[in-house]
């Protein structure tokens, strides 16, 4: 691969410099590029305004923002009181403690469990290992927003309506790390797992010492992404948690626009609020979500 | 059922002499196997086959969220009354409809965006931040967003309508439009996606195709045409069908922009489903309805792994 690379990339500026043809296409290519460029960042632009309008709008007053989108913009003196009103109140920062505790939970418990379960696929051989498989590629398929009518009778009949464990336990089982954990063991060597073996090391003890630090940017992205799809599930915590102290940031945020009515400045905060730890998030592991994102083709 | 005890014999075969100690080595990597397995089996078991066979279950009984048990059978009555009801039609024509709205463009555009992406050499970071951190954001924060921006007369987006010549309308609040508005905010809010799954796609296109088809004269255009779609084939497989079962599961932005309304102009399966169980207190009847968007999505589903299959063995 490495030779033919080079063999092309050698042969390249040679043809182009001997045909005119290709001489007179290259500068086409080159603008073609800019266009690129300049298309590109028109619609990035697009696309930052909604965040940036919100954001502005967040720093403005209650009266300013209800007057409409041109006194937002043009307003020159920015105000936190939006933000210093929603942290005083004190009710979002129950909900900042549920989505912590229930996201953090969470994906303690299914990166665990799924990288456990992807290991045995991976280095174990078992009786019923392709029954499990089978059942996996099922169940990757299941949607879980349509089961929400039957795991709320279920958590109704276990007594656990309105704790952390309705919106931590169905959250659990994310089949698609299992494959993702499995592919990524299948391609660490044998010799390590071999090797610890002979040595008399069990097999806990392999996929604790060894596989799992060998595992770190596979178990980061998994990590993230789950904290982040458990973040902002809607759906189950909408239903089976109606007490306001348990409500999650997205349960949260859904009462807001009827509460506040037109205070608009509170509501774009809130919105902010609500979203901060997953910006953050964002621009320190921006590298490790869009990888694992990509990898895994996870989609809510 | 004889594919579990395969590689059981057939390695205990192959180590004739030290029968034993294999055997029970062999035993102790199969207990292990299941040890390492049973926390996920439990609570897939638990969390996704029980709530799906409980589904089905309740489908054929006049369940209800006020009295305990399954209650009386009801045998194909919950059926019956969804298919012939015409807000189930409504519902599923809406979801349909969003999933038209919502699925082409979040193709096409994020499959051009990629494309240009590609050929620029300095800021993909910025682009990436751009069209991808939306994705990030709960779905609580752009309903919010885009609820306010869509506000009639004072709203971004009734501005931009006037500066660019329309007339400004109330997007949200128009029952024939209202569907539209919960479209673009979900088209801004996810295309980041599949912009990040067509990046990844061309990324494995060698460079050197390209050059030699630039050495050949081939335009920009061409090479796109040529070389760039027919390449990607299989990640637009990818992300259409993915798009397609993503949009039929909509519930989140009707839920928080429009909560079905105006009327039940943007009522769809899953916030039907909601309203039957949750407020008309009708389990039964809302299993109905979820088993049949289930069906539409595992069949779907299926499809897709059939689809990339039979890729799989083109390719290799």
């Amino acid at each position: 691969m490495a030779t033919a690379t080079t063999g092309v990339s050698a042969a390249a500026p040679q043809a182009r410099d001997t045909s005119r043809d290709a001489a007179q296409k290259r500068p086409s290519g080159r603008a073609f590029n800019v266009v690129a460029g300049i298309v590109l960042g028109v619609f990035a632009v697009i696309w930052l305004i909604p965040s940036l309008f919100a954001l502005k709008a967040s720093l403005s007053s209650n009266g300013d923002a209800a007057l409409g989108a041109g006194t937002v913009i043009s307003n020159l003196s920015p105000t936190l009181g939006s933000y210093s009103t929603l942290l005083a109140s004190g009710d979002i920062w129950d909900w900042y403690l549920s989505s912590f505790l229930t996201a953090g939970v969470t994906t303690v418990l299914a990166v665990l469990f799924a990288s456990m379960a992807g290991y045995a696929l991976s280095k174990l051989r078992f009786p019923g290992r392709r029954l499990v498989f089978a059942a996996m590629l099922l169940g990757i398929m299941v949607p879980p927003q349509v089961l929400v009518v039957p795991i709320f009778q279920m958590l109704d009949g276990m007594g656990l309506l309105n704790t952390y464990w309705a919106v931590i336990f169905p959250q659990v089982p994310t089949v698609i790390a299992v494959f993702v954990f499995k592919q990524f063991f299948d391609g660490l060597p044998k010799e390590f797992d071999e090797a610890a073996r002979i040595d008399g090391a069990g097999y806990w003890k392999i996929y604790r010492q060894i596989v799992m630090p060998l595992s770190g940017p596979i178990i980061a992205a998994m990590a993230i992404i789950t904290f982040v799809g458990t973040w902002n599930n809607l759906i189950l915590p909408l239903f089976v948690v109606s007490n306001p102290e348990l409500m999650t940031i997205p349960v949260g945020l859904a009462t807001v626009q009827g509460s506040f009515g037109q205070r608009y400045a509170d509501i774009q905060a809130s919105a902010i609020l609500g979203a901060l730890p997953l910006i953050i998030l964002y621009m320190v592991f921006q590298r490790r979500i869009i990888e694992g994102v990509a990898g895994s083709g996870l989609k809510g | 059922m004889s594919a579990p005890t395969l590689p059981r014999q057939s390695s205990a075969a192959s180590s004739a002499p030290p029968r034993t100690e294999k055997t029970s080595a062999l035993k102790a990597e199969g207990r292990a196997g299941w040890l390492f397995v049973a926390p996920f089996a439990l609570f897939y078991l638990l969390w996704l086959v029980g709530p799906t066979l409980y589904m089905l279950v309740t489908s054929f009984f006049n369940t209800s969220l006020v009295r305990p048990g399954l209650g009386s059978f009801a045998g194909l009555a919950n059926y019956r009354e969804m298919l012939t009801r015409p807000e189930f039609w409504d519902a599923l024509w809406h979801t349909l409809y969003f999933t038209i709205l919502t699925t082409i463009p979040l193709v096409v555009l994020s499959f051009v965006f990629a494309v240009l992406a590609n050929r620029v050499r300095r800021g993909k970071w910025f682009f990436r931040l751009a069209f991808f951190l939306p994705y990030v954001l709960p779905s609580a924060t752009i309903s919010l967003i885009w609820v306010y921006i869509f506000t009639p007369d004072t709203g971004l987006w009734p501005a931009a309508q006037t500066l660019f010549g329309f007339d400004a309308t109330a997007i949200l609040a128009d029952p024939a439009t209202a569907m539209i508005g919960i479209a673009i905010a979900t088209v801004w809010w996810t295309l980041g996606f599949n912009f990040v799954l067509y990046l990844a796609g061309l990324q494995d296109i060698p460079r050197e195709l390209y050059e030699a088809a630039a050495v050949d004269g081939a335009t920009p255009w061409q090479q796109i045409r040529f070389l760039t779609i027919p390449l990607l084939s299989r990640t637009t497989t990818l992300v259409v069908l993915l798009q397609i079962i993503a949009s039929l599961k909509i519930f989140d932005q009707v839920y928080l922009m429009t909560q079905g309304g105006p009327g039940i102009s943007t009522q769809v399966v899953l916030t039907l489903v909601a309203n039957t169980g949750f407020t008309d207190n009708r389990i039964g009847a809302a299993s109905a309805a979820s088993v049949l968007l289930f069906v539409v999505i595992i069949a779907i589903a299926v499809g897709r792994q059939l689809i990339e299959r039979r890729q799989e063995r083109r390719a290799a």
